[in-house]
């Protein structure tokens, strides 16, 4: 179907030709996208792939018109062969929202949370066709069932706040839908949601794109994604378009020496199982968490045992909510547990604020979010030696900076850079400092909740080697939070799996990933494609 | 929310007991007294006085005193201007205050707010810059510099508006001491307006309403005015209770019977019942705009729930 209409009888849905957008700021004005061209035939789907920055999503933004105030975008972008750049506003808006219409990466912020549902599903209706409020009303109930929504007439007159993300991302497709475009843009649409969830509305888009025979455009940095779905792919780096092809050829004979980085950048190997007879560093049992009082009681953590060597390291994988996240505080004694958390053989739910405190150096801490984890006010060098403070008092300052020289070259970090603040790093850089804030305390623990999960593929990569590494190096063990199974895969020496506070499903990576005994395991594990290595590749005979 | 209001008017009775009390005991640990004139007055006089207005007893038979006849609604009679009662004088000038105040909420909430919105519209464009700088030159000049230059140029130059008075608030004599009094409440307004409007139009889903082709009108009234109508929301409900209670300078310089003049001459004279006659008056419309506030906002944002 692809190759046909490549032969040129029918012009392309969207064509793209040398786009360029330039952003005017402080000083000089940035190019974004430079000499980018593509094109989008009817019916098929296209993926645009690279990373954060790369320019993706503005050329898309600009297709749609929706470009900030401070982009000029030049060149050609073509709709049935009608100039988008150069059409009035209200000609653009006319198209919006009916021929063509775009989804977007943020679900839980992309409704207006001040109206029903229902509303803002009529609104696109009413505005692009013809029709009564009656009618309006019957179409946006219509496209609530087509998109799965359970309960569609009570969601009708729901608000967003009342959705979770998944349904929130199905109204949102629901709404672009509504007036049956022609072509379909969704920027990142799942990235924000659970595997699980990730799969079904995967699931729904390719279904409602082959009932419409809409063109698609999707803005990824998934390529497991990119396989599953697209006919044809655009690799994009640094504002330009690097390579293109069909995807199985692209696939399976990169050229461009990026795309083949990229492919390279998704999570393999393993780890090396610890040493026999390690001794054991962590062990819980019936640890349980709850929050509130009285009737308003919630159990978040129904009793955990779980068992930890050093050198080991325990994956914890589950959907949001399913309490990975205050499993992993609890094990930290950053929130209040009742059972038994024993660290090296001592209870620590026993001990006192001021007992623990020589406990706490040995178990240290990385949180997901790189931005947020680090104080902006302070230098890399205090962030990193502010624990030296607090346990290792003896020390003098000429000791702690050779001791902050010494950690930040251990995550590969330059000495100097102890001098440079909190903004002046990428997020992979603030990712190893606060890896290198958790080593200076030589800990025999480290718990990671979701470390990579902010990161770029390729700078992921990078974190796992050296999280792989430090681990080899110092016989460190860790407690692992993440919902990335892949990046679990690589990493993780035993899983388990979380769902509502409980543990149901444990054992060795490579057993509990690829051949899960309960149902919700498999749920999970199909839907990050991973049940069954073989079949990543075969996933193209899907589409035809 | 019936229920709600119910219970936010009930838990009004203790904290205006509370600022009651302390009011109270503060203009009396103030020094003076409301007979304490610069010649002494007879000691006999003095004691008959103090005599008749109880302030012989000791302090807390005092506060309960004035406490019983509160809650009968009785404020007490003034000390300094003993032909009238306190609540004489709130009837005769509160309307005018509330008068005067409530012109000038609406007229800055609507021009404020209009300014703001069609500034934040023409971002870093010649409207916005001017607007900032008016917001700007509003909040800064004092109303007792623009009220006596507002006479001198439409009283006495042009001729085409009254210096001063009431007249039973004739619209001739409305319009200087609104604008004086307005002027600093539309600055605030038109600049708070903006703000929260340039971050409702950055946000996802206006986005979103764009991306749907939704006519700027929409978009802009629909989805961006309402959630940025939040903070302008909270902001007027103090400011309306300020403006209502009378501000002694504009009522000065336009000779306007309102009750700003009273407030400020009791507290210097230490005239105990009238001071705490405008303190319950100000407390009391400090509760009950509050309350106007959170229910307009259950009704702007359906995630607001009381209950």
């Amino acid at each position: 179907m692809t190759e046909l209409d490549e032969m040129g009888t029918m012009p392309p849905l969207l064509s793209v030709e040398g786009l360029s957008i330039r952003y005017r700021g402080a000083g000089a004005p940035v190019l974004a996208v430079r000499d980018v061209s593509f094109h989008v035939n009817p019916g098929e789907i296209v993926a645009i792939v690279g990373e954060s920055g790369s320019g993706k999503s503005q050329s898309m933004l600009a297709a749609m018109g929706l470009l900030p105030h401070n982009a000029t975008a030049e060149g050609r972008i073509a709709f049935q062969g009608r100039d988008l750049l150069g059409m009035s506003r209200s000609d653009l808006r006319a198209l919006r929202g009916s021929q063509m219409s775009m989804i977007f990466q943020e679900p839980m912020t992309s409704l207006d949370p001040l109206y029903r549902i229902g509303d803002q599903i009529m609104e696109p209706i009413l505005r692009h066709q013809r029709i009564g409020r009656r009618a309006a009303r019957a179409r946006a109930l219509e496209m609530l069932e087509l998109v799965q929504m359970p309960e569609p007439e009570r969601k009708m007159r729901a608000y967003p706040h009342e959705l979770s993300g998944g349904q929130r991302q199905r109204v949102m497709i629901a709404m672009a839908l509504a007036n049956r475009p022609s072509l379909l843009i969704a920027d990142e649409p799942t990235t924000a949601l659970d595997v699980t969830i990730q799969a079904e509305i995967i699931a729904l888009m390719r279904d409602l794109q082959r009932q419409n025979g809409m063109g698609v455009v999707f803005i990824t940095h998934d390529l497991g994604l990119v396989r599953h779905i697209a006919d044809r792919v655009y690799v994009m780096r640094a504002g330009e378009v690097v390579e293109q092809g069909a995807t199985g050829a692209l696939f399976s004979a990169p050229t461009h020496p990026y795309t083949r980085a990229l492919l390279d950048a998704e999570p393999n190997g393993h780890k090396a199982p610890p040493a026999a007879g390690a001794p054991e560093i962590l062990r819980t049992r019936a640890l349980r968490v709850s929050f509130g009082s009285g009737r308003s009681r919630l159990e978040i953590l129904h009793g955990i045992d779980l068992d930890l060597k050093a050198g080991e390291t325990l994956g914890i994988v589950g959907e949001s909510g399913s309490g990975k996240s205050t499993l992993a505080r609890a094990i930290l004694r950053l929130i209040d547990a009742r059972g038994e958390i024993r660290f090296d053989g001592q209870d620590l739910t026993a001990l006192s604020a001021r007992a623990l405190r020589p406990w706490r150096a040995q178990i240290q801490v990385v949180f997901q979010d790189p931005f947020g984890a680090l104080s902006p006010h302070l230098s890399a060098g205090q962030i990193v030696t502010e624990g030296l403070l607090v346990h290792r008092p003896d020390l003098d300052a000429a000791a702690r900076d050779r001791a902050a020289i010494a950690a930040l070259e251990e995550v590969g970090l330059p000495g100097a850079a102890r001098h440079r603040y909190i903004h002046e790093f990428s997020g992979g850089q603030r990712q190893r400092i606060a890896i290198a804030r958790a080593l200076i305390l030589k800990p025999r623990l480290l718990v990671l909740d979701e470390p990579t999960s902010a990161l770029d593929r390729m700078v992921q990569r990078q974190v796992i080697d050296l999280l792989r590494d430090l681990q080899a190096r110092h016989g460190l063990a860790y407690v692992f939070v993440s919902h990335d199974l892949a990046v679990v895969r690589a990493l993780a020496d035993r899983v388990i799996v979380m769902k509502q506070g409980e543990v149901v499903e444990q054992g060795p990576v490579e057993q509990v990933l690829t051949a899960p005994r309960t149902p919700y395991a498999r749920r999970l594990m199909a839907a990050a494609g991973l049940e069954d290595p073989g079949r990543v590749g075969s996933r193209q005979g899907h589409r035809s | 929310m019936t229920r709600y209001i119910f219970w936010r008017l009930l838990t009004a009775v203790p904290t205006l007991v509370v600022v009651v009390t302390l009011t109270f005991f503060m203009m009396r640990v103030a020094p003076g007294g409301p007979f304490d004139q610069e010649r002494a007055l007879d000691p006999v006089i003095r004691a008959n006085l103090e005599r008749a207005y109880h302030l012989d007893l000791p302090l807390v038979q005092q506060y309960a005193i004035y406490l019983g006849n509160l809650a009968r609604g009785d404020l007490g009679p003034s000390f300094t201007m003993p032909e009238f009662s306190v609540a004489e004088l709130l009837a005769a000038g509160l309307p005018v205050s509330v008068r005067l105040g409530g012109w000038a909420l609406v007229m800055a909430l609507v021009l404020g707010g209009g300014l703001g919105v069609w500034a934040a519209l023409r971002r870093n464009g010649w409207v916005d810059r001017l607007v900032v700088a008016l917001a700007t030159a509003g909040s800064t000049i004092p109303t007792f510099v623009v009220a006596p230059v507002f006479q001198l140029v439409f009283a006495l130059s042009l001729r085409w508006l009254p210096v001063g008075g009431w007249e039973g608030g004739a619209f001739r004599n409305l319009i200087g001491p609104v604008i004086c009094l307005m002027l600093p409440q539309l600055a605030v307004v038109a600049r708070l307006m903006r703000s929260s409007m340039i971050e409702a139009l950055h946000s996802h889903h206006i986005r979103t309403a764009r991306a749907l082709g939704l006519s700027e009108l929409a978009v802009v009234l629909r989805h961006a005015l309402r959630s940025a109508l939040l903070p302008v929301v909270s902001y007027a409900g103090p400011a309306a209770a300020a403006l209502m209670t009378g501000s002694v300078v504009v009522e000065t310089i336009f000779s306007i019977p309102g009750v700003g003049r009273y407030f400020v001459d009791a507290a210097l004279n230490r005239d105990y019942t009238v001071v705490m006659g405008a303190v319950v008056v100000l407390a009391v419309f400090t509760i009950l705009f509050n309350l106007i506030v959170d229910i307009v906002y259950t009704i702007i944002d359906p995630r607001v729930r009381y209950d």
